[in-house]
């Protein structure tokens, strides 16, 4: 009894509450930039693709909606030649974002993707990649790894020597 | 025998080997880097570390390196004391130092040896705040990719270039903490077999560049069980597939044959299945060409196949059984003619002959790298079954082994058995025209042309054996040097083959092995033949070209039906033009455009290896099934060959039912030709089920199932099915122990770079669990021939201004297909004629001018290369070279300067 009552007693206080529902969609929630929606490959600092086409999303990928295939720039550099995110089978988990080593792939806070026709809901490269940093600004793979792939010569990278000279007989 | 104890537990294991190779057998994880079971142990990486104990009382023990450690009777260790996981992590966290942040970028990453040892090692963080070095790379030329800052240092490579493979421009440099594993200077690797760096190197450093053009990730490729088809000895391959495309041949291991290792041909000849010169239409071609629908082409072809038509065809030596034998059957067996000269369907039958009833051993290549003296007649091995010559390199370690195993050196101390004994001094000869692959590592070349070859052999033959023919050589020392080495070997091998094209020489290499067979000696000998599937097509019923050639003189051709065959490669280009005038239709089935389909009437896009399945032959009289890696379709109307002659069949028969399935002709085919009796139920068939389900060819981590073909359509439809194998196009079936013949990819839990195949193994660098895949046709040869050839005698043509002409044959450009690969094609040379430089001098031709050749009725122009290992008056031609017409060789011709 004493608890039926105070459940009717607490239930009435909320009368007086704010109000947690917001008027969607002309009031927008607010979502913290963790918030996993929507996908976006993203640039590095100099504007150019991050993503370095390692197949590393869509290997972790538990509903295999991802699939891309590597492609060499000119100056040697990786890149998707297509990437493609079938949205109607992603479930938003975050895993390739989390197996992504190279920031490039961003789940962002927007889940407004509703479409009449499922067919839209396969993005391609153009649809996907997005002209900012998002969320991880500074970070350039290619400025970590060891290779020459036209954005640093060797040894020109972060914590890394200059090239070892192979003639020296110096011990 | 000995007893050992592993972390507790007994095992009775061979005495003698080393302990990791060892406990690899019995399927312990060891890490491991510079140990390779092909390569031995050279203890540099100091990564395989485990302990030992005195005794059972010892409770410390002691760490050593697995790798060098012998086993002996009560040797006692563990695996898993904590101290040796701390040296082991402690080993990978030291390499890590310097390695790269690349694996994003790294075409190894995914199929990394140094990745899994290093999950498996533990180490995941690191604690080293310096910088790390860097190295510049090097050009390699159009196969590898170099990134040297990726090495590990386990020389791994060079061990494997230059002691296996005898590569001469791949070595290690510089000192301290700074060396480098390279060439002197950016250049192409010259070795032939250069590919295997590739998987031999456990990081990244080497890596497929041609795979790199369309890159896919190894849990990404869909892999089908293949046979290479670019020489006659069926090296076992994995043919990987990714939308749609083939993207990677890798390895395939079979015990007996390719190992560990494969040629560069076979590696990255595959390119040719993207060439722009692939047929994938219909065409009916009559002065201009026409696309034709597959529906509408019985109407193109009905008037082909009328009653009392004279209908013919010509069958392929690198077309599969079940495509010649559909053809067979479709023309009939009178009308069915074997697609090669009559020279080389002589000689053909003939080396087959004496494989079957002489009773002689036919050696797997891992025979051959067991025997002790070798002798090769004619055969530039090198260059006309590049694997073979890897094997017999291997032969050359038997005399250093046995100086060494006299030493108490046990054979896998790679470094302690070179040092003993660095000269080598093996008992293998060589008798070529000109210098050989293997002269680094044979005690006395000899040169000569084809019948000083055929000459000494004989001698050989007659010293061996009194009744054996004689000829006079004028080697007397050298033969009587043989002669002395074979009878008082253990392990005798004889090579030679069809492909150096001189009877002589086939006929005097077979007197040799049954000179050695008559006085009860063992012996092996070992054939080469021209191509994938000559072995094959000789056990067929049917004629030379040249008997239908001369038979359209008095009866014309009605309907002339080709199979995956260039007349042009083999008969004189007047020959063939005459004859084709003869035929009034002309129906070609090719993969690549050609001189022959140009001048066809109707040309069949026919499916190339990796888009079909099928049966090869290979030089020891193995067969073994191919299958498709490429669903149907993906090529335009390409389609397999049997379906293409199948519809046929139904054109031309109202009545013909059809074959419904690859099993239905295969069926057939046992059925007509006694020849492959032996086949029989020997391969699964489609119906083959494992646990009720067929084999995968995708990986459980194949990624993309559902966004592959969205972009056409977001709603999933079933993967393609496959009616004509045991394989399903998609990751769902058994994926565990598949039957050897149907291994689709190496994987082992922890185990993700190609060292899993270990898993697949009975031992490491033994045979797949299971028995090594294909079926010898003639296991056990009759004794039923004792019989020596009689030879003519040397025709000596000094004198008469006419020069010996022999064959030469190149690795890449020879044979057909590979050589319109797009990275291989970098590698061909033009065609060219070797002479000597004195004989130059003498005919007034400088170097790398163009002369006249006159072989018979043909003229070539060839560009001169200057050979001074040549004997005088001897020349060779290079042979089937892109852009070279069929010239009937060797024989002997005129050389005039222009
Ligand atoms: S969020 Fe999950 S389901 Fe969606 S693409 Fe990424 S890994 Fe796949
Ligand atoms: S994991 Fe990142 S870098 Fe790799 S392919 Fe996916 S998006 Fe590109
Ligand atoms: S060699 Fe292996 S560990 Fe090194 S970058 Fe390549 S994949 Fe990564
Ligand atoms: S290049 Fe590869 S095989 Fe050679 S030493 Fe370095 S890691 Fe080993
Ligand atoms: S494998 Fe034993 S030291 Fe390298």
């Amino acid at each position: 009894m004493y608890s039926i009552l105070r459940t009717l007693w607490l239930t009435f206080l909320h009368l007086f509450h704010k109000s947690e529902t917001v008027e969607y969609p002309e009031v927008k929630p607010y979502l913290a930039p963790r918030y996993r929606g929507r996908i976006v490959l993203t640039r590095d600092s100099d504007m150019n693709e991050r993503c370095v086409a390692c197949n590393l999303c869509a290997a972790a990928c538990p509903t295999d909606c991802i699939s891309l295939q590597a492609a060499e720039g000119p100056d040697g550099r990786r890149y998707p030649e297509f990437f493609r995110i079938n949205f109607s089978r992603c479930i938003f988990c975050g895993l390739c974002e989390e197996a992504c080593p190279t920031y490039a792939i961003q789940l962002v806070p927007d889940f407004e993707m509703g479409e009449y026709d499922r067919q839209n809901l396969v993005y391609e490269k153009e649809n996907l990649l997005i002209s900012g940093q998002g969320k991880y600004p500074d970070y350039n793979f290619y400025k970590q790894a060891g290779v020459d792939m036209g954005v640093k010569k060797k040894g020109e990278g972060e914590n890394e020597e200059k090239p070892v000279d192979t003639k020296t007989l110096l011990p | 025998m000995a007893k050992i104890k592993i972390d507790g537990k007994q095992f009775e294991v061979e005495a003698g080997k080393n302990l990791l190779d060892t406990c690899l057998e019995l399927g312990f994880d060891i890490p491991h880097f510079c140990f390779h079971p092909a390569l031995g142990s050279v203890g540099s990486c100091r990564l395989c570390a485990v302990k030992k104990y005195k005794d059972e009382e010892d409770s410390r023990g002691r760490i050593v390196m697995s790798c060098m450690e012998p086993v002996t009777d009560g040797l006692i260790i563990s695996t898993h004391d904590e101290e040796e996981k701390t040296f082991r992590a402690e080993v990978v966290e030291s390499l890590m130092t310097n390695h790269p942040h690349d694996c994003p970028v790294c075409d190894e990453g995914g199929e990394c040896h140094l990745q899994d040892m290093t999950v498996m090692t533990g180490h995941n963080y690191r604690q080293f705040d310096f910088k790390k070095r860097t190295y510049q790379n090097q050009e390699l030329g159009p196969f590898i990719k170099h990134e040297m800052n990726r090495c590990i240092q386990c020389y791994r490579c060079v061990r494997f270039y230059k002691d296996y493979a005898g590569g001469k421009d791949l070595n290690v440099f510089a000192s301290n903490n700074r060396v480098y594993f390279g060439r002197f200077e950016d250049g192409t690797l010259e070795n032939e077999f250069s590919g295997n760096l590739t998987e031999v190197c456990p990081t990244g450093v080497f890596t497929d560049k041609t795979a790199h053009k369309h890159f896919t990730r190894k849990w990404d490729l869909s892999n089908t069980p293949s046979v290479c088809t670019h020489c006659s000895l069926g090296c076992n391959t994995l043919a990987g597939e990714r939308y749609g495309t083939l993207r990677r041949i890798r390895n395939r291991y079979h015990g007996d044959i390719n190992g560990y290792f494969l040629c560069d041909r076979g590696r990255f000849g595959y390119e040719f299945v993207g060439s722009d010169n692939r047929i994938k239409e219909i065409w009916k071609q009559n002065g201009n060409r026409e696309v034709v629908s597959s529906e509408s082409l019985s109407e193109v072809l009905s008037g082909a196949f009328q009653e009392g038509h004279n209908m013919v065809g010509i069958g392929s030596p690198r077309a599969s059984l079940e495509a010649n034998y559909s053809l067979l059957s479709l023309v009939g067996t009178d009308h069915f003619y074997h697609g090669v000269s009559a020279h080389e369907y002589e000689l053909t039958k003939m080396a087959l002959d004496f494989m079957q009833n002489s009773g002689i051993q036919i050696p797997t290549l891992k025979q051959m790298e067991t025997a002790d003296v070798v002798l090769i007649l004619g055969e530039d091995l090198v260059n006309t079954a590049p694997r073979m010559a890897l094997a017999v390199r291997q032969a050359a370690r038997h005399s250093m082994n046995k100086d060494a195993g006299a030493k108490k050196i046990p054979e896998w101390t790679e470094l302690a058995v070179r040092d003993n004994q660095p000269v080598l001094s093996t008992q293998i000869y060589v008798a070529t025209p000109k210098k050989d692959s293997l002269d680094d590592v044979i005690k006395q070349p000899f040169r000569g042309g084809y019948s000083e070859i055929a000459a000494l052999a004989s001698s050989v033959a007659a010293l061996l054996d009194k009744n054996a023919p004689a000829a006079d050589s004028e080697h007397k020392k050298l033969a009587s040097d043989i002669a002395k080495a074979l009878q008082n070997a253990e392990n005798p091998l004889i090579i030679s083959g069809v492909t150096c094209g001189d009877k002589e020489v086939l006929q005097s290499a077979c007197n040799v092995a049954q000179a050695l067979l008559n006085n009860d000696k063992k012996v092996m000998l070992g054939m080469i033949f021209p191509e994938s599937n000559s072995t094959g097509l000789s056990l067929f019923p049917g004629k030379p070209l040249a008997d239908l050639f001369a038979s359209s003189e008095k009866k014309p051709v009605d309907t002339l039906v080709v199979l995956e065959n260039d007349l042009y490669r083999r008969a004189e280009t007047g020959q063939v033009n005459d004859f084709l005038l003869k035929c009034k239709q002309v129906i070609v089935l090719d993969q690549l455009q050609n001189e022959t389909t140009v001048k066809a009437d109707v040309v069949l896009p026919a499916a190339v290896f990796s888009e079909s399945e099928g049966t090869l032959v290979n030089n020891e009289g193995r067969a073994q099934r191919f299958y498709k890696a490429i669903p149907d379709g993906e090529n335009g109307q390409a389609r397999e060959s049997w379906l293409w002659l199948n519809e046929l069949k139904e054109i031309k028969e109202n009545g013909f039912e059809g074959w419904s399935s690859l099993d239905d002709v295969f069926q057939s085919m046992l059925n007509e030709l006694p020849a492959f009796a032996a086949l029989k139920g020997k391969f699964p068939d489609e119906g083959f089920r494992m646990l009720g389900r067929k084999i995968p060819r995708e990986s459980f981590r194949y990624s993309g199932r559902t966004s592959i073909h969205a972009r056409e359509s977001v709603s999933e439809s079933y993967p393609p099915e496959d009616f004509d194998s045991p394989f399903a196009f998609s990751m769902e079936g058994q994926q565990e122990d598949p039957p050897s013949s149907l291994i689709t990819s190496y994987w082992s839990p922890g185990w993700n770079s190609v060292q899993a195949t270990n898993k697949y193994l009975d031992k490491p660098n033994g045979d797949l669990k299971g028995g090594n895949p294909g079926i010898r046709i003639f296991p056990t040869a009759a004794k039923s021939k004792t019989s020596y050839f009689k030879l003519n005698g040397s025709k000596s043509n000094k004198g008469t201004g006419e020069w010996q002409l022999f064959p030469v044959y190149q690795i890449f450009g020879s044979e057909e297909l590979s050589a319109a690969a797009s990275s291989l094609s970098e590698r061909i040379k033009e065609p060219f004629l070797l002479l000597h430089p004195d004989d130059a001098r003498d005919a007034g031709i400088d170097e790398s001018t163009a002369v006249q050749v006159e072989i018979k009725n043909e003229k070539l122009t060839l560009r001169v290369n200057f050979e001074n290992s040549l004997p005088r008056k001897v020349a060779g031609v290079s042979l089937q070279l892109p852009g070279m017409p069929f010239v009937a060789l060797p024989g002997s011709g005129k050389i005039t300067k222009m």
